[in-house]
């Protein structure tokens, strides 16, 4: 027997709030999911900051990738297993990529990538081609096998149907963290009937279609999944503390360019200062090392940066006003002037930021080339796009929504000199001014 | 706080408009491959590099004032026309001069059309690969789309111009 179709002597079965079990049969995916690239998913959170405001949201992007596995074993073993349009011999491809598909992930992610100009999914795609653990043992299916996987992940394998079932507007990936998320944070939102989704499911050359009897099924998970973008994924305080964040980073990378001399040094974030890192580098990074070094920074002599971890490991978070960038940029510059003579450094404590959604779109014939729609199986075999047949869908289609909020340290504002600066700041910002 | 979004302006009006969403998409990730410093995160999505942030910014820009979004109808599709407003312009000014070193690159790129950006663009996203595996895996993933060996060719000719233009 080979070790592509190897299985385990006994089935192993993971406990799961979620999925109740999650399955694993063959020897592949036991290894990868014992490998040390994979078991460092356990130290980074799946909602990152969230958990700051949900106190439930401490879970890792292991359990999220164990459960992403799952749905997509489900889909190849029980819902497609024997269709004439699913091609059988592509169902491990499919099964690692799931398992993997998280693997780049690094502490923090969405924070990291935007201070240091990297991209967790060209990691993902290092982990799987590079010396890692992860390649041995996709390399002993076949010598091509990791770059199969990898393909799949980044979304330009040849197999369109197999990329889909990963990445599209209904795919196992957001199956499982709405439901997971929703399960950690608590709230009611972000429930599906995932069980009536799944079961009909078809494959069709290219692409993956559902049934027309589950559009209602689908309906609400378009409607779980907007829900949980605006209730969960983009929470205000949740992006403070996100702000906060990438500021921390940002400051550590100046001070260190200066020459500043750090109680602490950052000796783990030199190599992405000046982006000398290799993988190594970046795997020996997860969010206890990161935590570690701002509870240390704490006692830095810099007071930006020792204020900046005191605020996030305490949750002494900015408050935040909604402002209008296309009328009140300019008041923006004005007020950035207004906390320089306070004495405050605006570009540590003074943050625009913008978050935006689009819960659900279609394609456009000739001009748009970005999200495949969901398409329905008519009773005939004819296939229409969802938002065509679903009024409540097509209520939303196209439609994007955008929040922008400007945070800053409310209590700096209150305390100490410069009263009447500081006053002037603050009636501003009460005004909607900015 | 805002200069990614006055980038994106800043190229609009130096490329004096564009037509076409795909067209802006690929505009922008060729020009981010020949390291001028745009933000925006692409990813191959199906049938291209394709920029979720871009398109989100796109939006955010046409919501604020500062760049019209005009349909035109083409018959069996429709296409979107981009052009900086007297607003966007203003902001563009407030905050600083053009950060384009090659504002050339811009009329060049517009000058293609979709089709052939989508090529090129495609053609840079593989650029890792050796040359005959890079036109493989373009056929690959673009197989519907046909493209012969003379528009191939053109398109790696034309990022060898694009190279010359950084270099001059």
């Amino acid at each position: 027997m080979s070790y592509a179709t190897q299985k385990l002597v006994e089935e192993k079965v993971f406990k799961d709030p979620v999925h109740r079990y999650i399955h694993v049969r063959d020897q592949v995916i036991w290894d990868l999911i014992n490998s040390k690239e994979f078991q460092r998913l356990r130290r980074i959170k799946q909602l990152g900051t969230s958990y700051l405001v949900f106190h439930g949201a401490e879970h890792s992007r292991f359990s999220h990738s164990l459960g992403v596995y799952e749905i997509v074993r489900r889909i190849s073993d029980d819902v497609f297993h024997g269709r004439p349009e699913w091609d059988e011999s592509e169902r491990l491809t499919v099964l690692c990529a799931a398992l993997l598909h998280d693997l780049g992930h690094g502490p923090f992610s969405h924070s990291f990538e935007k201070v240091f100009n990297v991209d967790h999914e060209e990691f993902t795609k290092a982990i799987l081609t590079g010396d890692t653990e992860v390649n041995g043992i996709l390399k002993k299916v076949s010598a091509d096998f990791p770059a199969h996987v990898a393909e799949v992940i980044a979304k330009t394998y040849s197999n369109k149907q197999v990329v889909s079932l990963i990445s599209s507007q209904i795919d196992a990936d957001r199956m499982d963290y709405l439901q997971r998320d929703a399960y950690y944070t608590g709230v009611s939102y972000g429930h599906f009937d995932m069980e009536r989704i799944l079961r009909v499911m078809r494959p069709l050359a290219d692409q993956v279609v559902i049934k027309s009897s589950g559009m209602h099924a689908v309906e609400d998970y378009i409607m779980s999944r907007y829900q949980m973008y605006w209730q969960v994924y983009f929470h205000p305080v949740a992006r403070s503390a996100e702000v906060i964040l990438r500021k921390i980073l940002q400051r550590a990378k100046e001070l260190s360019e200066s020459g500043y001399k750090f109680k602490q040094p950052p000796t783990h974030f030199l190599a992405f200062f000046d982006r000398s890192f290799t993988l190594a580098d970046y795997l020996a990074l997860d969010e206890g090392v990161l935590m570690t070094y701002f509870q240390l920074w704490m006692n830095e002599r810099d007071p930006i940066l020792a204020d900046l971890c005191d605020r996030f490991v305490n949750r002494r978070l900015f408050q935040y006003v909604d402002f209008d960038p296309g009328k009140d940029y300019k008041k923006l510059g004005e007020l950035a002037a207004l906390f320089e003579q306070a004495g405050i450094n605006p570009e540590y404590y003074l943050i625009a930021d913008s978050t935006s959604d689009l819960p659900y779109d279609f394609y456009r014939p000739g001009e748009e080339e970005e999200r495949l729609p969901i398409q329905l199986l008519m009773p005939n075999g004819d296939v229409k796009e969802l938002s065509r047949l679903s009024q409540v869908v097509d209520a939303i289609s196209g439609k994007r929504r955008t929040d922008y909020k400007l945070y800053f340290p409310a209590e700096l504002l209150i305390d100490g000199k410069k009263k009447a600066i500081k006053q002037q700041i603050l009636e501003m910002l009460r005004e909607g001014g900015v | 706080m805002l200069q990614e979004h006055a980038k994106i302006v800043d190229f609009i009006a130096t490329a004096e408009g564009v037509t076409g969403r795909k067209k802006l998409q690929k505009m922008i990730y060729i020009m981010k491959k020949l390291n001028v410093p745009f933000q925006e995160k692409y990813e191959f999505h199906i049938y291209g590099p394709y920029s979720e942030e871009l398109a989100a910014r796109i939006d955010e820009l046409c919501d604020m004032g500062f760049l019209s979004e005009a349909l035109e109808d083409k018959g069996s599709y429709v296409q979107y026309k981009y052009a900086v407003t007297d607003e966007g312009m203003e902001f563009r000014n407030a905050l600083g001069s053009s950060f384009l070193q090659h504002p050339q690159a811009a009329a060049l790129l517009n000058g293609k059309s979709a089709r052939f950006l989508e090529l090129t663009a495609t053609l840079l996203y593989f650029d890792h690969l050796e040359r005959n595996e890079q036109i493989a895996k373009l056929h690959s993933v673009k197989g519907k789309l046909n493209f012969t060996q003379a528009e191939t060719e053109e398109a790696l000719r034309f990022l060898e111009e694009l190279e010359q233009l950084k270099h001059s």
